[in-house]
């Protein structure tokens, strides 16, 4: 029998072939491995970062400073591979030093002052975004020869795709975020944390590491995200990738994790990110759509996978109450 | 609320935009000098009433959202639709009242459609409200087919940029709202009940109130406001820009409400404080452009603000200072001023 904890992840793996294969008989051209490289390529970014908002919202939390951390990566990458002479490795390290430290900062915030993760995260948005500013508000161009040599590196296909670094670098986050979440006490405790903070406490749960841990994830796959960005724009802009925490969260909820936390997996995440770029790959393939269908279309499986997951939390509920006569308030 | 509690409760917010607002001047001296030229108030407090007006507007719904517990992450979105339906309108020549009538429709359908997936559908409002925000500006790019729609018509521009009486017509708008709503939830048990809601909704709900149509209310009110604040933005630059209205607004609203002293987690309000909220963020955006400051502080500044009000707010904070306060020596009884006058 299907438990209900995966219906979710069939729905998204449902509507991801579902839409695969309307797409691929409209235009049989969508089937070549080239679309499917770029796929990969052009969500390299968000898909590393919603990873990263898949733990968070297991924790029944909310990371909504992705966005900026990304830009100021960006910036902070172009800045300093201009002003010094640092090698790229070195500024890749000290970035992810930095981002790393900045989410945990943000946990510690969230788990000793006991305040609502959607605003300290807020302030952390507008934090990464006006240091993102002040290094520099024009777009820096990144020109660095292992910059280009990383560039190079692809695999390509018989058919002409190109399979880039920054797609595997995707695929890699996404295999070790699934081992973490399904293999380690660490997951579990993320998995604990979102059933209920008290619960979980209750059970011997470290809280305090383990929130600050999860934000510490969710900054450093952003400042991944980051280099990755910066590797597949060349250039490093303050303005960029404004509202890609909400994309983030579109991709995580459309994979089936359920935003109050506790249920979901990172490998419905990835289908949901592949479901995003199918619909933007639609659009650009149909010519005549315009680009604001995209939100539209989002929007409107973001909303019909809430309505999934709300049907599938009463029917759960409601069996329940059938069984036991009780009814647990949730 | 009686005046004196009254007073006392806006007093942090009086402080800080006193603060605020004094650093303006020393900044920029002539801050608080305004004259009527061609029958029109400038100065450098008109700028700040002026351009905090979509600000205001956004934090009356937003507070009371939030005091039921909620959060409206759609205004910004919501702006965008109101303002681009009420050019499309005017473009097509229908009169200016049409169009605002049409925007502002436009916002209650918005706000319906939150409040039904929040209080029908059990959705958490930040959840519900995202749905639009992400789907709100897509849609207002449908209504403006991507363009940046331009208008003339006068009665439309008036709104955004025209004054009444010298007084610049969006600063009488807020004000007159603001005050309309901020004495009609007080003056009747509305805002009561709208507490009630947020400090346990079931318990609320035993207790006889209609919290679902509550519910519902406060969202389309917040649609509503986020409406006019669109169709004041699109008439002040004359034009309907679906990507850029009331961008990162939303955040701006919400901080006003926080630095309002309202708790995020629902209950006790104060419309005043908000507003007094929207004023200290406008004002703190004047000082530094004033200052000569470069604007890219701007974003920085306000995160220290909204962490330094946060930190403040935190229930762990508070409980610290009422241990430090407990264990502070205790005046002696004989110092208490006699039971007659505690009476009194």
């Amino acid at each position: 029998m299907i438990r209900s904890t995966h219906l979710p992840l069939i729905v998204t793996l449902a509507t991801f072939v579902l839409a695969y294969a309307l797409c691929a008989w409209q235009y049989p051209s969508m089937l070549s491995l080239r679309v499917v490289a770029n796929l990969l390529t052009d969500n390299a970014f968000l898909g590393i970062v919603a990873v990263g908002m898949t733990f968070v919202i297991l924790s029944g939390g909310i990371d909504l400073s992705v966005g900026s951390v990304i830009a100021f990566t960006g910036v902070f990458l172009a800045v300093v591979l201009r002003d010094t002479t640092l090698h790229p490795l070195m500024a890749f390290a000290l970035v992810l030093v930095i981002t790393s430290a900045f989410g945990a900062a943000m946990g510690s915030i969230i788990h000793y002052l006991e305040m609502p993760p959607f605003i300290v995260t807020l302030a952390g948005m507008f934090l990464a975004r006006g240091a993102a500013y002040v290094l520099s508000t024009d777009s820096v161009p990144i020109t660095h020869e292992f910059y280009d040599a990383l560039q190079q590196v692809y695999w390509k296909t018989a058919s002409g795709g190109r399979f880039r670094l920054i797609g595997g670098v995707m695929i890699v986050t996404f295999l070790v975020g699934i081992m973490v979440a399904h293999r380690t006490r660490f997951g579990q405790n993320v998995y604990a944390l979102g059933g209920g903070s008290a619960t979980s406490r209750l059970m011997g749960v470290p809280v305090a590491s383990t929130t600050i841990g999860i934000y510490a994830i969710s900054g450093g796959l952003a400042g991944l995200a980051g280099i990755v960005f910066s590797l597949y724009t060349s250039a490093g802009y303050s303005l960029a990738t404004v509202g890609v925490e909400l994309d983030a969260i579109a991709a995580v909820v459309i994979g089936g994790t359920l935003l109050t936390g506790g249920f979901g997996f990172v490998a419905g995440t990835f289908f949901g990110i592949l479901i995003m770029g199918l619909i933007q790959t639609y659009i650009v393939f149909d010519g005549t759509l315009s680009s604001w269908w995209t939100k539209i279309v989002i929007g409107g499986l973001l909303f019909a996978f809430i309505l999934l997951q709300k049907g599938l939390t009463w029917a759960s509920t409601a069996r329940r109450k059938v069984a036991t006569g009780f009814v647990t308030p949730s | 609320m009686t005046r004196n509690a009254f007073l006392r409760r806006i007093t942090p917010q009086l402080i800080i935009l006193a603060i605020v607002l004094g650093l303006n001047v020393l900044v920029f001296p002539d801050f608080f000098d305004v004259e009527m030229k061609n029958g029109r108030l400038f100065g450098n407090l008109i700028d700040v009433l002026n351009r905090g007006a979509p600000t205001a507007l956004l934090c009356l719904g937003m507070t009371l959202v939030i005091a039921t517990k909620g959060i409206d992450l759609s205004v910004g979105a919501v702006m965008a639709i109101a303002g681009a339906t009420a050019a499309s309108l005017v473009v097509e020549g229908n009169h200016w009242l049409v169009a605002v009538l049409g925007a502002l429709s436009v916002g209650a359908l918005c706000g319906l459609w939150n409040g039904f997936l929040v209080a029908f559908l059990r959705i958490q409002p930040i959840v519900a409200t995202l749905v639009l925000m992400v789907a709100g500006r897509g849609i207002a790019q449908l209504i403006t087919e991507g363009t940046i729609l331009t208008f003339l018509d006068p009665g439309l521009i008036h709104l955004g940029a025209g004054t009444v009486l010298g007084v610049p017509t969006p600063v009488l708008i807020w004000l007159t709202l603001g005050l309309f709503v901020a004495v009609f939830v007080r003056r009747t048990a509305l805002g009561m009940l709208i507490e009630a809601i947020g400090i346990n909704e079931a318990s609320s709900r035993l207790a006889g109130i209609n919290s679902r149509v509550l519910l519902v209310c406060v969202y389309v009110v917040s649609g509503i406001g986020a409406a006019i604040a669109g169709v004041i933005v699109a008439a002040d630059i004359q034009g309907a820009d679906a990507n850029n209205a009331g961008l990162w607004l939303e955040l701006d609203a919400i901080l006003a409400v926080v630095i309002g002293g309202n708790s995020l987690l629902g209950g006790r309000f104060s419309i005043v404080a908000s507003l007094l909220g929207a004023m200290i963020i406008q004002s703190v955006n004047s000082l530094i452009l004033l200052s000569g400051m470069p604007p890219e502080f701007n974003l920085i500044i306000k995160a220290l603000l909204i962490i330094a009000i946060l930190v403040i707010q935190s229930p762990k904070v508070g409980h610290l200072l009422y241990i430090l306060r407990a264990s502070a020596p205790q005046p002696h009884p004989k110092q208490l001023p006699p039971l007659k006058e505690n009476l009194r």
